[in-house]
Order: C-alpha cells, then sequence, then structure tokens
C-alpha cells in the first residue's frame, strides 16, 4: 500500500516539474473535449425573421433543443446567419415565453390564469355571438353581401402558409369576416 | 500511461480531488495550425459573430446600454463576449478625382469584428502559473476551465486587451476558445461558421495566410491602396498570430497596437512559479500520505 | 433604392457583396447612410419621398438618347401599342389624368387609358414606334421634364452623381449584362409607393432586364412567410392565387359575374373560372357540387370598400369592430399611428391575442410608453392571451421573398398551453360548427358546409398533444386533389375526400367542372404525390437549384423566362443564357422551368379573335397580362394613373416642383380624423423630414426580438440620427435625449449625431432629415418610445399601405416630462 502510495506520488511530482515546460498540460476536460452536438438529433427547420428563408439545423437531445445553427446545404444561407437568426435558440428557449393562457375580463386589472380549453370555447360563444349580432345578408338595395364587419383579424406574415390557409378559409369562408389582414399590408 | 496509474490507485479521493486537474494527460496527436482571418472589407457589421458566439458558448448576454458608440454597443471583448464588433465611421474624407467608381464609396463606416489573436507565442500562455493556458493540438491558445485558478496573470499579460477574468460565475480566466469543442468535432467556429459574407474566414493558418496576402493584393489592385494585414507576419510577437486581419486604416484605428509588446519580460518567468507551485503542492502531498499511514 | 438590404436582409446582402467581389456595381439610393451603403460603390442620398424624379430622370435619359434595349423593348413590351386618342397626360392636365372626378377624388372612368383596339378587341401597333400616340412617345412626352436638373432640384442629388448611376446602368445591361433592382418598404410605405415600383418597372423593362438570370425587381419581403400570407393570402381583398376579394361594389353577385369581370379573356386569367371552381371545392366540398358553382361563391363574403388593416383601425375606433383577433401581429407598437392603435383596442367588446411574449397590444389595458397613465377600470376590452408555439414547435411551410416554399420539421413540443395556430383556428373551428351545428338559418350553411377535418390519423409519436391537427393534409388541400374521378361521375360515387383523394400534378389539371379542389392554385404541384412533399426537398444541386424547396408557381426560380431569349427564341447571349427554344424537340427548355407554353414557337401569330393563351404570340413573354407585354404603360388596373408621376409625400418642406398638384389626388387622407392632424407644405413647426428604418440586430416591432438578452444588448433602445449641422443648429449634443415631434404626438431617443445624415441642399434651401429605427415599445426586456406613435395614416391607394418613410417632424433637446 505504502510502496503504491509513494510510486504514485513520485509520478504525480515529476509530472507537476514538466507543468509550464514545453510539454503540453493537457486536462482531462480538454482530452475529452467534444461538441455538444455530437450525436444530437437535427430537424430542418428555417429561420422565423426575415423572408430571405435561411434554413435551420435544429439540434435536439433528450426531448429539448440544445443548439440552432445554419443549415450548411442551403443555397439560400449556406449555413450563414445574421444575429437575429442566431439568436432563434434564444427566441424559442426563453424563461419570458407565455406558457399559460391568461385572462383579463373586462375593467379588471390584472390578468388571471386560465385553461385552453376554457379559453378557446368562450372564444368560440364571442364569435358566435358577435357575428349573430353583426351579419349582413344583402345591403338596404338588395345586393348581396353576406358578410359581418363586426370581428376582424390581424396577422399571418410570421405564421406558416397552412395557417394562413385555414384563418382565411374559417374566417372569410365559413364566418364571413371581411377584414381579414396581416402585415403584407404594412 | 499516468492516466491508468491515477485510475488503478486506491488513493483517497481527496487526493485525487486535489490532483487530478494537474495530472498530465497524453497530448493529442497534433493537428494542422488552425486560426481565423478576419477580413474587414466585407464586413457588414450585423454581429451575427457576436451572437452565435454567445450562443455556441452559452455566454450570458451584456448589460443593454446604449454607448453611442456608433452602431457598437458591447464596446469591447470581455471574458464573456469573445466577438466584438467595431464601428469606425469616416465620413466625408477628402474626395479623391476619379471618374470610375470606387471599390468602396469614400464615405467609410469601417466594421470590424475583433476575437483573439491566438499569437504563436501567446504571452498570456507564457504569464499562466498554472498550465491553465495551453496550446492545443491545433494550435490555438485555449484556456483549461478546470486548471484555471483565476489568479489573472494572463490578462495583465495579453496586449491586445483580450483575455479577462469572468467576475460573476466562473472567477476564471476566459477568452475565445476557437469553438475547440467544434474543432474536435470537426465542426467550424460558431462565428465564422454564421458570417453571412465570410468576413470571418477559418481554416488551416497557413493556407489562410496566403489567401490573406492574395486578398491585400487585389484590394490594392482595386484601387483600395489603404488595405493591409494585420499579424500576418512572423514578426509580430516573435511568431505572428494564428488569428489575423485585414485592416482598411492604421491598426490604431481599430484599436490593435501597431507593435504589440511582450510584458511578460517584466513577469518572474511562468516557468519557475509552476515548479514552486508542484513542489509545494507534491510535499504536501507526500506529508498527507505519510501521515495516513 | 428603398431598401436597406445589408441591415433588413443581411444574408441576401451577402450575395450582392459576393457578386461586388466578382466584379458587379453596387449602388445605392438611399436617405439614410446604413450598413448597405458602407459596403456599396456608391452611396446617393436622396430626400425621402423624390424616388419617381431620380426614376424618372433615367427614363428620361434612356429615351432621348436611345439607350435603351430596342428588340427587347419593342417585343416585349407595350411600347409600341397605341393609347386611345381621348387620353390626357398628367403634363396635360398639371398632374391628373384624364378621368378623375374631383368630388370623390378616384379615378372614376379610366376608359381613356385604354388602347386603341381593332374590331376584335386587338390593341393597335406601330412597330416603328413613332405614332405620336405610341406608348413609347407618351412615355418621352411624360418625363419630359424629369430632367437632372430637376433631380438636383427635387432629390437634392448632385448631376454627376446621378450620372454615374445612369452610365454604371446602362454599362451594365443588355445582351451581355443585366441589373437587378431591389426595393423594400423604402418605397412601398409611401403614399405613391406603387408607381415607384412602376417607374422602377419602366427603368428594368428599358433596360431589358425582366425575365433574365442577374436581373429583375426584386421586392424583399420582410417577414418569414409575408410572401406566402399574400399568396395564400390573410388579406381583405385577395382570394388565394391572386384572384380578387368578390365585391359588393363591382357586379360580382352571381360566379358568372365575377368571372366576367375579374377575369381575362386573353392570357393566363382566361383560367379564373377553374381556379375559383376549385377553391370553392376544397372550401364547401359537397356544397359545391351544384352544376354553376353559384350556391357556394354566393356564400363567399363580399367587400363594400376599403377593409385593410388601417381603415378597420379606424373602424374599431368607432366602436364598429366588436372582436379582434391578433395572430403574432402587435398593432399597438407596430403599425403606424400607434397611439390611435392603442385607443382603437380600447373600443373593443372582446380581444385574442396569440403571442410568444406578453406584446403591447396584449398589455395595452394597463400601461403605455413614457408611464403613461392607463386606467384599467376605465378599459371594458376582455383580453384573451394565449401563448403560441415557436416556428421549431410545429410543422409547416414558409414562402420566402423568392417565392420558395420550404417546409419545416417539428423539432420539439411548445411549452404547456403554448400551441401552434393551426391548433388554435381548427380546434376554434370545430368547436364553431357544433355551436352552430343545430341552425338552418342561411347565413350560418356557409360554416356548416365548410370541409374542416384536418385531424392526424394518429397522434404525433412522442408528443404530449393529442390532438394536433395534420399540417401536411392541409398542404394536400392547398395543392389540390381530385374530388371524383372525372367531370362524368359529379355527383356519383366514388367521390374522394381530402385524405383518400389522389393528388393533383400541377394546376394544369385543375378542371373548372368541379371534379377538382385546389386551396391555392400557384401552390398546384408543392405536394404532387403521397410521400412526395417538395416544400421539404432539400437537394441543393444543379443551376438553379430546382430541389431545394418549391418555388411557385410550378417551381419557376425565374417569373417570365421567356424573356431571358430573343423574339427567336435564342438566347440574347452565352453570358445570359438561361431559357431557350429548342428547334428539334419543338419546345422551350433551359435550366430553369420554362415561363411559357412548353410547346408554343417563337414565331406563333394568333389568329384573329383568338381568346386565352391561344390569343399570347410566341414573342410575349408576359402570360399574365391579356396582350402578354410587359406593360410601360398601365391601361387599367391602378387607381392613381397609368404612369407614374411626381407628387411630393403628404407632408413634405416642399412645393411639388413639377406641377400644382402637391400630393396623390388618390391617397386616402383621413382628414377628419383629429388624431391624424397632417404638416402642411413648409410649416415652419416641422420643418425636417424623418424616415424610418429597420436595424441588423431587431425584428419589426420587437415583439420577436426584445425578450432576448443577447440581442437587446446589442441594440439597446431607440435612437434618432441627425446631422451634426442639425445637432448645431438645435443645440443638439452627441448622446443627449431628445424629443421628437409630430401632430400625432411626441416621442423621445437617444440623439445619436453622425455625419452619415447629412441635410440636403433643395431649391436652394437647407433641408435637414432625420432617422429613426421603430424597434422598440413598453414591453420586453429592453424598451423605448415606440416610433410609430409619429406617423399619421394617409393611405396609398392601390394597396391602402401607410406613408411612414417620409413625413415631417420638429426635434428638441431634452426628454418627455
Amino acid at each position: 500500500m505504502q510502496k503504491e502510495q509513494i510510486s504514485l506520488s513520485q509520478t504525480i511530482i515529476s509530472q507537476m516539474m514538466q507543468i509550464g515546460s514545453s510539454v503540453q498540460p493537457f486536462s482531462k476536460e480538454s482530452r475529452e473535449k467534444t461538441s455538444r452536438i455530437h450525436n444530437a438529433k437535427v430537424v430542418h427547420s428555417v429561420c422565423p425573421y426575415c423572408a430571405v428563408g435561411c434554413s435551420l439545423d435544429v439540434y435536439v437531445k433528450d426531448g429539448r433543443v440544445i443548439d440552432i445553427e445554419g443549415n450548411a446545404d442551403s443555397p439560400i444561407n449556406r449555413g450563414t446567419l445574421c444575429p437575429k437568426g442566431s439568436a432563434t435558440f434564444q427566441y424559442t428557449v426563453n424563461p419570458s415565453r407565455l406558457t399559460q393562457v391568461l385572462y383579463r375580463a373586462p375593467y379588471s386589472d390584472h390578468w388571471e390564469v386560465k385553461s385552453l380549453d376554457w379559453a378557446v370555447e368562450q372564444i368560440a360563444q364571442r364569435v358566435k355571438k358577435t357575428r349573430d349580432e353583426t351579419f349582413v345578408q344583402s345591403l338596404p338595395d338588395g345586393r348581396e353581401v353576406n358578410h359581418t364587419l363586426g370581428i376582424a383579424t390581424l396577422g399571418g406574415a410570421t405564421l406558416d402558409i397552412e395557417e394562413n390557409y385555414v384563418i382565411k378559409k374559417l374566417f372569410s369562408g365559413g364566418l364571413g369576416v371581411v377584414s381579414i389582414e396581416n402585415q403584407a399590408r404594412i | 500511461m499516468i492516466v491508468e496509474t491515477s485510475q488503478r490507485t486506491t488513493s483517497p479521493e481527496l487526493v485525487q480531488n486535489i490532483v487530478s486537474p494537474l495530472l498530465k494527460q497524453p497530448v493529442p496527436p497534433m493537428q494542422p495550425a488552425m486560426g481565423f482571418f478576419t477580413d474587414t472589407s466585407i464586413c457588414i457589421g450585423c454581429k451575427a459573430c457576436e451572437v452565435a458566439c454567445k450562443q455556441w458558448n452559452e455566454l450570458p448576454a451584456n448589460e443593454a446600454h446604449w454607448s453611442g458608440t456608433s452602431y457598437d454597443n458591447t464596446r469591447q471583448l470581455s471574458a464573456t463576449t469573445w466577438r466584438h464588433v467595431q464601428f469606425i465611421e469616416q465620413i466625408g474624407r477628402e474626395r479623391p478625382q476619379i471618374s470610375t467608381l470606387p471599390f468602396f464609396n469614400n464615405d467609410r463606416w469601417l466594421m470590424h469584428s475583433d476575437v483573439c489573436k491566438h499569437c504563436a507565442n501567446a504571452p498570456c500562455q507564457e504569464a499562466c502559473p498554472t498550465g491553465a493556458i495551453i496550446r492545443t493540438e491545433f494550435d490555438t491558445v485555449y484556456v483549461q476551465q478546470d486548471i484555471c485558478n483565476g489568479c489573472g496573470y494572463c490578462v495583465v499579460a495579453c496586449p491586445f486587451g483580450v483575455i479577462a477574468r469572468d467576475e460573476h460565475a466562473s472567477h476564471t480566466a476566459r477568452k475565445c476558445t476557437l469553438c475547440y469543442d467544434r474543432m474536435k468535432d470537426g465542426i467550424e467556429p460558431a462565428c465564422a461558421k454564421a458570417c453571412p459574407t465570410d468576413s470571418i474566414q477559418y481554416g488551416e493558418v497557413e493556407q489562410l495566410k496566403a489567401l490573406a496576402r492574395e486578398r491585400v493584393g487585389l484590394l490594392h489592385e482595386r484601387g483600395v491602396s489603404e488595405a493591409r494585414l494585420y499579424g500576418v507576419d512572423d514578426n509580430m510577437l516573435d511568431g505572428g498570430l494564428n488569428s489575423f486581419f485585414l485592416l482598411l486604416d492604421e491598426p490604431a484605428v481599430y484599436n490593435l497596437p501597431q507593435n504589440p509588446s511582450r510584458p511578460s519580460n517584466n513577469v518572474v518567468p511562468a516557468s519557475l512559479w509552476s515548479i514552486v507551485t508542484a513542489l509545494v503542492l507534491s510535499l504536501l502531498g507526500i506529508f498527507f500520505f505519510s501521515n495516513n499511514k | 433604392m428603398g431598401s436597406n438590404m445589408a441591415e433588413a436582409h443581411p444574408v441576401a446582402f451577402a450575395n450582392v457583396v459576393k457578386a461586388k467581389e466578382r466584379g458587379a456595381k453596387v449602388i445605392h439610393v438611399d436617405p439614410h447612410y446604413s450598413r448597405t451603403s458602407a459596403l456599396a460603390n456608391l452611396h446617393i442620398p436622396i430626400r425621402a419621398g423624390s424616388d419617381i424624379v431620380f426614376l424618372g430622370a433615367i427614363i428620361r435619359y434612356l429615351l432621348e438618347n436611345n439607350a435603351y434595349f430596342h428588340d427587347y423593348v419593342l417585343h416585349y413590351t407595350n411600347a409600341a401599342t397605341l393609347i386611345r386618342e381621348d387620353y390626357r397626360d398628367s403634363e396635360d392636365l398639371d398632374g391628373l389624368f384624364s378621368g378623375f372626378d374631383p368630388e370623390t377624388g378616384v379615378y372614376s372612368d379610366q376608359s381613356s387609358w385604354d388602347y386603341q383596339r381593332d374590331a376584335n378587341g386587338q390593341p393597335l401597333t406601330d412597330p416603328s414606334m413613332q405614332h405620336p400616340r405610341c406608348v413609347l412617345q407618351i412615355l418621352r412626352r411624360h418625363f419630359a421634364r424629369y430632367t437632372p436638373e430637376m433631380v438636383e432640384h427635387v432629390c437634392g442629388v448632385p448631376h454627376e452623381q446621378w450620372a454615374q448611376v445612369m452610365d454604371t446602368l446602362i454599362e451594365n445591361s443588355g445582351r451581355e449584362r443585366t441589373t437587378a433592382l431591389c426595393y423594400a418598404v423604402g418605397w412601398t410605405q409611401q403614399s405613391k409607393g406603387v408607381q415607384i415600383i412602376r417607374a422602377g418597372t419602366i427603368v428594368q423593362l428599358l433596360l431589358g432586364n425582366i425575365g433574365r438570370p442577374g436581373g429583375g425587381i426584386m421586392a424583399l419581403r420582410g417577414h418569414a412567410s409575408i410572401q406566402g400570407s399574400t399568396d395564400v393570402p390573410t388579406l381583405y381583398d385577395l382570394l388565394s392565387g391572386y384572384m380578387p376579394q368578390p365585391s359588393a361594389q363591382l357586379p360580382q353577385q352571381t360566379l358568372a359575374q365575377y368571372i366576367a369581370t375579374a377575369g381575362q379573356k386573353t392570357g393566363w386569367w382566361s383560367h379564373l373560372p377553374v381556379y375559383i371552381r376549385s377553391l370553392l371545392k376544397a372550401w364547401y366540398g359537397k356544397a359545391a357540387d351544384e352544376q354553376d358553382g353559384n350556391c357556394s361563391y354566393r356564400w363567399l363574403p363580399k367587400i363594400t370598400g376599403d377593409h385593410s388593416h388601417l381603415v378597420t383601425s379606424y373602424a374599431m375606433l368607432d366602436g364598429k369592430v366588436r372582436g379582434y383577433f391578433l395572430f403574432g401581429q402587435n398593432p399597438a407598437a407596430g403599425s403606424s399611428s400607434a397611439r390611435m392603435q392603442r385607443k382603437a383596442l380600447e373600443q373593443l367588446d372582446w380581444l385574442v391575442v396569440r403571442d410568444l411574449y406578453e406584446v403591447e397590444s396584449a398589455a395595452f389595458w394597463y400601461k403605455g410608453p413614457h408611464g403613461d397613465a392607463v386606467d384599467p377600470s376605465k378599459i371594458k376590452t376582455e383580453v384573451f392571451l394565449l401563448p403560441a408555439a415557436a416556428s421549431t414547435e410545429k410543422e409547416g411551410s414558409f414562402t420566402n421573398t423568392q417565392r420558395v416554399i420550404q417546409w419545416r420539421d417539428k423539432a420539439v413540443d411548445p411549452p404547456a398551453d403554448a400551441r401552434s395556430d393551426l391548433w388554435f383556428v381548427y380546434h376554434l373551428g370545430k368547436r364553431l360548427k357544433e355551436l352552430y351545428a343545430t341552425s338552418r338559418k342561411r347565413q350560418d350553411q356557409a360554416l356548416l358546409a365548410l370541409t374542416w377535418d384536418y385531424q392526424r390519423e394518429e397522434p404525433e409519436t412522442n408528443s404530449y398533444i393529442l390532438d394536433e391537427p395534420d399540417a401536411l393534409l392541409v398542404l394536400k388541400e392547398i395543392n389540390g386533389y381530385y374530388v371524383h374521378p372525372s367531370a362524368h361521375t359529379i355527383g356519383r360515387r366514388p367521390t374522394y375526400t381530402l385524405r383518400d383523394a389522389p393528388h393533383i400534378a400541377g394546376f394544369a389539371a385543375l378542371k373548372a367542372d368541379g371534379s377538382t379542389a385546389c386551396g391555392s392554385w400557384i401552390y398546384s404541384g408543392v405536394y404532387p404525390e403521397p410521400g412526395n412533399n417538395r416544400a421539404a426537398s432539400r437537394i441543393a444541386a444543379g443551376y438553379p437549384p430546382l430541389q431545394w424547396g418549391y418555388a411557385w408557381p410550378a417551381n419557376r426560380r425565374i417569373l417570365y423566362n421567356r424573356a431571358s431569349a430573343d423574339p427567336q427564341g435564342r438566347p440574347w447571349s452565352d453570358r445570359k443564357k438561361y431559357i431557350w427554344w429548342d428547334e428539334q424537340q419543338k419546345q422551350w427548355t433551359g435550366y430553369d422551368v420554362p415561363d411559357f407554353p412548353l410547346s408554343k414557337a417563337p414565331d406563333y401569330i394568333p389568329p384573329p379573335g383568338a381568346t386565352g393563351m391561344d390569343a399570347i404570340s410566341g414573342n410575349s413573354p408576359f402570360i399574365m397580362q391579356p396582350d402578354g407585354k410587359g406593360w410601360l404603360f398601365a391601361p387599367k388596373g391602378l387607381k392613381d394613373g397609368p404612369l407614374p408621376t411626381h407628387y411630393e409625400a403628404v407632408e413634405s418642406p416642399v412645393h411639388n416642383a413639377m406641377y400644382h398638384q402637391q400630393s396623390n389626388p388618390t391617397a386616402k387622407y383621413f382628414k377628419d380624423r383629429p388624431d391624424n392632424r397632417l404638416v402642411t407644405v413648409a410649416d415652419a413647426n416641422y420643418p425636417i423630414v424623418i424616415t424610418t428604418y429597420r436595424l441588423t440586430e431587431h425584428h419589426v416591432s420587437g415583439a420577436m426580438t426584445r425578450w432576448l438578452p443577447w440581442l437587446n444588448a446589442l441594440q439597446p433602445t431607440l435612437f434618432a440620427e441627425l446631422s451634426p449641422e442639425l445637432a448645431t443648429e438645435r443645440k443638439i449634443k452627441h448622446g443627449d435625449w431628445i424629443v421628437i415631434s409630430t401632430p400625432r404626438g411626441e416621442i423621445e431617443a437617444r440623439a445619436m449625431v453622425t455625419r452619415r445624415v447629412r441635410p440636403l441642399r433643395i431649391n436652394e434651401h437647407v433641408v435637414h432629415q432625420i432617422g429613426l429605427p421603430f424597434h422598440w415599445g413598453f414591453q420586453g426586456k429592453a424598451t423605448g418610445s415606440i416610433t410609430n406613435d409619429l406617423a399619421h395614416t394617409v393611405l396609398e391607394p392601390n394597396v391602402s399601405i401607410q406613408e411612414a418613410k417620409a413625413f415631417m417632424c420638429n426635434v428638441r433637446s431634452g426628454r418627455l416630462a
């Protein structure tokens, strides 16, 4: 036992004597270093900011996003990104994000946390009530319009095409809402 | 092999904890020297490099403070800012009388992404008493966080003001690692990858230096007579910089020293410090073992 | 021009930098010296709002010096077409065109702008282009007074600088070379934005730069899918694929009337009946099976005027809008007259906000800018704030500024109750259908007939959300599918549902007989068969990279690319070879998908009275136009005239030097609105021109960036850029707080005194300009004044976009109390 310890001590000393010499004192951590995206799953995505359409590689490990970078294969961005695109990780993984439904009653001075189910049901009822009260089938001169001007929507330029499609389909084609608008107007 | 010895040993854990960070690991096989060529003539000042670096290296944001220094609110490299884009406004310069379009319009807004120079003979490494600062197998200068004790000698040694001690979290010296972890996996450093215009290029130092010389020649041909290289020649700090620059004006305009000096001449040689430290520690070790019989 | 590309589209600008390295010349014409200017060969500071004079002088020069691309102009544009004798130009009527009704402020009679036509309705032409009524000669007269001297007077641009642009354009256009023109909201956010783009189009057509590689007019769009949300529109005046929303102001009460008024007899739009019927089938399924498609057509809501965003905001302010949905949009900070926007939100009964963060539009009821007191007890609006999924937390597609549709896979679940907007709209629709399920009222039948089954066959693997709808099914509906095997089986079995139907391979397969359904015809082909979602294709090879995503229509990367070949079908030059006629194969071929009927020979001449695509000759590349020509002169379709004419911005430091008509006569001014007071010409109280712009480090109103500490550190707060001369005049020091005021409001910002902004000499007077980014608000981790509180609401007549790029203000040292 003692012999072993002395031998160890001697080895340690001899090693330490070399620290600072030209031989590199690599630490264990340095020796074992690898990138954290090693063996991570790569998901193809697209930057959510401007309209250049830079491709993103989203790296996922254990069900969590661990890194977002430009996709080097893309002929659009060749792996590069601007600062906003480079910050997409912080845009998605951010403690300031809303995660619950917040509701503010008329004249109230505070938010209340509500369930998603409750919110969607309440919103559906508001839509029905307002639509029923404001729907116009024909103008006084008889021209048919089948619309409501009592409800409006705004937004879509940051959404998916599929989302835009169902917004227009439901609100225009289903409900007769006319003022459906988005950032393209701005 | 030391690794094996330390693994076989049954010595108390405490000893392990004390010495293991100092135990020498086998040196990985040497690779070609890698570095950055930052070509300021095509920088668009977007700061993608700053954010990509923060993102990859999981560095905290700087305080949001409007500096008024053109579009530069980062101000300087620090322990948690390893890329920094400078903005230098040169508007209303004397207009040369030429009829053709100049390569750059005469009013200039110089933009420059500053970073650790990864000196071939790095004063910070020389000043480091603990062996925390090493030259990696890629010939880059790297601060081993598991070794650094935060003494700060490197901070004063760096002639560029690059390296700094993280006063808020790790209390160790930190700076650009050239994304050592990515390099190990053969992945380009985050800043170079993100850079839209390839103003930041990553590659083998010798190839990059050839590229840089070619580039400055081309710019001279195009009439950009102010273009010059910084840190490519070996005479800077006895060996040149592995991370070097193409500038469009005097280095001083970019807050870079014309002739960076090596302050370590005034410091007790780092190797001596190391030997003393090692001796003290090993004596302590022996003392500990003998008491533990 | 009109674009700060390096800052707003940095990654696209990298291509500009690369092109410059390879010898391209980059010219940036912009009021404000930005990061774009820094990389350009030449930056030309121009007075905000004077673009048409600058471009008009280029047009004049090209015409007067015969420097235009003669063969291109003669064959591919309407330069040779004759315009009616009763047309009167703005040169004749001091800034107005014939047909203007001063009572209503609109061109109520546009018939005089039309072509002279033969008995078959075919336009008359003069191939010598000498006839005084031909477009080229009209153009020549129209732009005769747009001289370089006028550029100096109106734009503040010295003659030599303008001439440098002129020379560079000519040197870099023609058979061997092409020039691209990039614009963005610097043009569109002006009260004559469409006409500025028209002026750019005329320049590019005269130089032969449309439909050719390296040419074109690039509309640099600002959001991930702002192109997609225009193609598959969430816009009041459009149905998908650029079909107009039916209007009660036009004879469009029946489908036949709609087709007669919205379609064209000749050119590609002769296919309108196919596309509208297929859309009705996609929306209303079996209920759209009726013979003529008219019953379901009548369900479509008719517009009764301008229902655009800002007009709707005023309706809201007046209490006429009771419920409002915001899908990732933030009018309380991001829209013009933001103060009015916040007031309008207070008049609502209920408001639904879907976003990632608590944006200003969700917080307006308890908070305002600069600590403005807001009393919740006086605000009735019921607010539902629903957390939204981020782009990495849902699958779906974005269409970029080059029309390339790119599919995103889902990386992870959204946090807690955050959901995709697809989830929200789908489940809202389901509940509404349930609420109305028993209704027999006529007005509710459209909703009940609406096809609405996007449920997944099985929940996503590894997801805790069990009821996320299937975005791929929605894409299939957008792409189109067969409802019946053929027209003969309509009304009989088998009929297909969205799920089991065969995919449409492309819009050529769509039918007007009700046998096909298609949500947006221009996207048809994106998902041509099961397992082949071309938007998800990621093969980068090729020039152009035809297998990277899918570009509508038909995967074409350059529109109107027939124009890349000469009238005989040969490339204009080897260097600019792109699409050409293969004489052996008797078809068009090339690097891209030809934008022309494949087998239509270059020498094809339509027989008299031909209709549809048969009426388009083999050398007419612009197939969406009824005459197949690029329109130098727009004989119809625009509300403010057939040619671009210089009007001053609605708020301007000077009188219009060209005409007595000061500003766009057809713009919507909202002069009766007390919150929209406008500065009169040369008002000494507001002598400074203000323009606004983006910074690289933030995104529009900051809703997607102000919660990100990394970005906030880069640009923490609002600043105003002003020249040292103005600073001296107003005793403002660099870094001081200053107050910027307009009749709409006051805001504060830090003073960035910089030589990048310089005073201009306009008509012997010094005109100061200042510039402000507009990324801040009172929410988020970095706050600042709302620049949009300064802007007014005057809308461009064709597209109802506000004028945020050129208006008047004043500045003073100090802070808001």
